[in-house]
């Protein structure tokens, strides 16, 4: 017993502190904004640097769009931008986009969208901003280790960023680095220092990504305030506490394989490299095997996807069970089909290494384990559907979203089914209909819960509102376009059309699709575009906005409990109590619609159920503690 | 105080407004992180197996063992040098010694923190001590360790195609094939880089004993978390031993 009391003590010490320091802290500029420990400062650092990578890449994606659908164009205009890269013809004045360069844009865009934007964009915004919000809590459990969290990221990101403009090129192996081509920089000009930055970015963001994670379990395992148990956590928590945990368990075989590959490109090792001929030479390296590398790499790989997916799926849960102001279907299949999804995605790498030779009965295990992914993916794609059936829907931008992320879910995750069959994917595999599939299921998907995140919980960020015209017309346009961008590729991927190629100008079969992907190009430039109303929307309602009601979408959880513009600490006397699970909405009986977490069933006899009216008793007790923990002071 | 906490109620242990698990959020991390980095040295272990079966093993009798560029050495007959006894054929006893060393040295951890327990600045500061003085003998004994891989021992065939090449680098090996010896200094240099950050942690925590931080603070928490971490870095070596030296 001894242990439990000191800790009893410790934590009500910690919060006391919390507070106490919160009423007296002086900040300037550079503790404020910059070396911030605040949890909420340091998601919105997260935030706008996310944005700012996502501009990043989606101009690049632009920009080898435009080599896909106007093979012929004349890009010397693009010269002022690009330098060198756009070879000019001397005697003509024609510019073309260099081969090797569109394969570093090809790699870029995949590195910087799969991590620095739908990794650390969305898990670490929405996890550092909403944990300790949402579970009650002052901040993180280390807001130290926190900010070194975010300048891990910022280092990795200048890093990464100084890469794009050095003379050899960014790297170029594509955003999976797979040696040998990773390897030798005689292969290839961006495995040179572009490549080194690569790692050297990768291994900071790795540093970085692993300080959060641990912080961010250690927090929900802590820290929760009193009656938050695991099965009242909002489903947001579940999604970012079981996010931090593939997190913590599958980076660190991508650190080992990173590690390696520097000491093959660096100091003349060979655990990725074995008979390899370059210009007609020899090399001396013998004995190791690039498929090793496939192996690690897809071990963190996979995980990755749902590191980049489960936040989404855990906003969208909130989101949607908020506006159809209907408690969330199956809340407890939710949680199970996230750790079921936990779980397997650290079993079914090698569906990505099915052409690698591997042996077809190990093959059809992944393949088995594969398709069982699709049974929780269901189930949480079904209680999408139950939360909206016959909701009492309040389509904000957020739910826009929301709904948009469940479309690409599923027609995403049906090409899935094809993709995970290890016959099927002889045929498909490498082809625009993987490009297709993971853009939709993963990319979009994502991308849509990042943006329904930020529409969802500007109010809470800013103190204001967001634009609802502007975000219609984002919504509209960027969701038609998405599928306009991406629909289209599922044909020219079942006709064979190899991803990461530079032109295919030079073979007839391909010649027919070339109008599909001219449209494909435009599509893509006109959803790009209409990035930037929210742009607009994001910076004028930062400043300019609607201020924002206290609840503004009469929603459950704790951080609307919070004053309008919280301060360092969250709450300005105690932190409320929980009494219920996040989704008492439309309670019958209750005369409003949404009964909020910290409310005590014994506020609520018109609408509790018979059990409820047990808790009431418990609740009684909870007052003694409190007024004997009043008494201390 | 206590009157606050002997107050029961219903609640369990998960309810909120404490920790479950009875441990701080510092200790909760540092499990997590070893949890993060014993994925780390599987990762290497496994490459490690992975490339060992794709060469060839030495089907021969011991006896008749010679090192060739053809097949998978025999540990036995790599490690078999102790220092100071030159061509004495002591087979993994020098790697032996230096393991028990790095064990004794968890040993001496496990009386600090149980000093720590009992607030007795004097035995951490001894037992710390010790701790340290067995990390870095330790990280001696794998310098000499790897020096001796380096150099080679100057004696038999060399390198099979005749030339002369004695000891081992990442990319030439006169033990066996390359990889052998490329994966020996990376695995064994990962987990001495371990070694070296534990021995420094030891150290700060060393110094803030003796300067009675912990005393003030009224726990050695942070002795039991960075003994948490050189527990792991042993546990660590045991795996690393069976896999070069032992299999």
């Amino acid at each position: 017993m001894a242990t439990v009391d000191i800790h009893l003590n410790e934590e009500t010490a910690h919060h006391g502190d919390g507070h106490h320091e919160h009423e007296h802290h002086e900040t300037n500029f550079w503790t404020h904004y910059i070396f911030t420990i605040d949890h909420k400062m340091i998601g919105k650092q997260f935030l706008i640097t996310g944005i700012f990578w996502a501009l990043i890449g989606g101009t690049l994606s632009i920009l080898f769009r435009l080599q896909l659908g106007f093979p012929d164009m004349d890009m010397s205009w693009l010269k002022p931008i690009l330098g060198k890269w756009i070879e000019i013809d001397t005697a003509t004045g024609f510019g073309t986009l260099d081969p090797e360069f569109y394969l570093a844009l090809v790699t870029m865009h995949g590195t910087i969208m799969v991590f620095f934007v739908l990794t650390a964009g969305l898990s670490g915004t929405f996890s550092n901003y909403l944990i300790p919000l949402q579970i009650g809590a002052r901040d993180m459990a280390s807001g130290f280790m926190n900010m070194l969290s975010y300048w891990f990221f910022f280092l990795s990101s200048a890093v990464m960023f100084v890469s794009l403009f050095i003379e050899t090129g960014p790297a170029s192996g594509g955003w999976v680095i797979y040696p040998p081509l990773s390897a030798l920089p005689k292969a290839v000009n961006g495995s040179g220092l572009g490549m080194t930055l690569w790692l050297v970015s990768m291994v900071f963001f790795i540093v970085s990504s692993l300080l959060g994670s641990i912080n961010y379990i250690s927090t929900v395992i802590n820290l929760r305030t009193k009656g938050m148990s695991f099965s009242k956590l909002p489903l947001t928590i579940w999604a970012f506490f079981l996010t931090a945990v593939i997190g913590v368990l599958s980076f660190p075989v991508l650190f080992a394989a990173a590690l390696l590959l520097v000491f093959d490109r660096s100091f003349g090792t060979s655990f990725y490299l074995s008979e390899i001929y370059i210009d007609g030479e020899a090399l001396p390296n013998q004995g190791g095997s690039p498929i090793l590398f496939q192996h690690l790499f897809w071990f963190l790989g996979h995980p990755e996807v749902y590191i980049v997916l489960l936040p989404a799926l855990g906003i969208t849960s909130e989101i949607i069970a908020t506006n159809s102001r209907k408690p969330i279907f199956g809340y407890r299949a939710m949680i199970g089909s996230m750790l079921g999804i936990t779980i397997l995605s650290f079993v079914v790498w090698a569906h990505h290494m099915f052409v690698t030779g591997m042996n077809p009965f190990l093959g059809s295990v992944f393949m088995l384990l594969t398709l069982i992914i699709a049974v929780p993916s269901a189930v949480k794609v079904f209680n999408y559907l139950t939360t909206l059936w016959r909701g009492n829907l309040v389509f904000t931008p957020a739910m826009l979203f929301s709904i948009g992320l469940v479309s690409f879910f599923i027609s995403g995750g049906l090409t899935g089914l094809f993709l995970g069959n290890s016959a099927i994917d002889i045929q498909l595999h490498d082809t625009y209909f993987v490009v297709a599939h993971f853009h939709l299921v993963m990319g979009s998907a994502s991308f849509f819960g990042l943006m329904a995140g930020v529409y969802h919980w500007f109010p809470k960020m800013f103190g204001r509102m967001m634009d609802a015209k502007l975000g219609y017309i984002h919504f509209w346009l960027t969701f038609v376009g998405v599928y306009m961008v991406f629909f289209p590729m599922h044909y020219i991927g079942i006709a064979g059309y190899p991803r990461r190629y530079y032109s295919f100008t030079n073979f007839d079969t391909f010649n027919s699709f070339a109008d599909l992907n001219m449209f494909v190009s435009i599509a893509a430039i006109c959803t790009m575009t209409a990035q930037f109303i929210f742009l607009y929307n994001f910076f004028y309602s930062m400043y300019r906005g609607k201020k924002a009601p206290l609840n503004p979408w009469k929603s459950n959880t704790l951080e609307w409990t919070t004053p309008r513009e919280p301060g360092h600490g969250n709450w300005p006397g105690e932190i409320p109590t929980v009494y219920r699970w996040p989704y008492d909405y439309s309670k019958p009986g209750a005369d409003v619609d949404f009964i909020p977490q910290h409310i005590p069933y014994s506020e609520t006899p018109e609408s509790n159920l018979p059990y409820e009216n047990e808790l009431i008793k418990l609740e009684a007790e909870d007052k003694e503690v409190k007024v004997a923990d009043g008494s201390k002071h | 105080m206590s009157t606050v906490t002997t107050i029961k109620t219903k609640r369990g242990l998960w309810d909120g407004g404490q920790s479950p698990l009875k441990v701080s959020y510092g200790k909760l991390m540092m499990w997590f992180f070893l949890l993060s980095d014993a994925f780390t040295f599987s990762a290497l272990l496994i490459t490690y197996g992975m490339i060992r079966y794709s060469h060839q093993g030495y089907t021969g009798t011991v006896e008749a063992f010679k090192f060739s560029q053809e097949y998978w050495p025999i540990p036995e007959k790599v490690f078999n040098a102790v220092p100071f006894l030159h061509g004495v054929d002591a087979p993994l006893v020098f790697v032996g010694i230096m393991t028990f060393i790095l064990i004794l040295s968890s040993v001496t951890m496990v009386l600090a923190v149980e000093a720590g327990h009992r607030m007795d600045r004097q035995a951490v500061i001894k037992w710390m001590l010790w701790t340290i003085i067995g990390g870095i003998v330790f990280l001696g004994c794998q310098a000499w360790e790897w020096s001796h891989f380096i150099h080679g021992a100057f004696t038999g065939d060399a390198v099979v195609e005749g030339t002369t090449f004695f000891g081992a680098n990442l990319s030439f090996n006169q033990y066996g094939p390359p990889d052998f010896a490329a994966l020996f200094f990376f695995i064994t240099g990962f987990h001495g880089t371990h070694v070296l950050s534990g021995v420094v942690i030891n150290f700060l925590i060393f110094y803030r004993t003796i300067d009675g931080t912990y005393e003030r603070r009224g726990h050695y928490e942070m002795v039991e978390k960075v003994g948490l971490y050189w527990h792991f870095v042993d546990l660590v070596w045991v795996f690393v031993f069976t896999f070069f030296y032992l299999v």
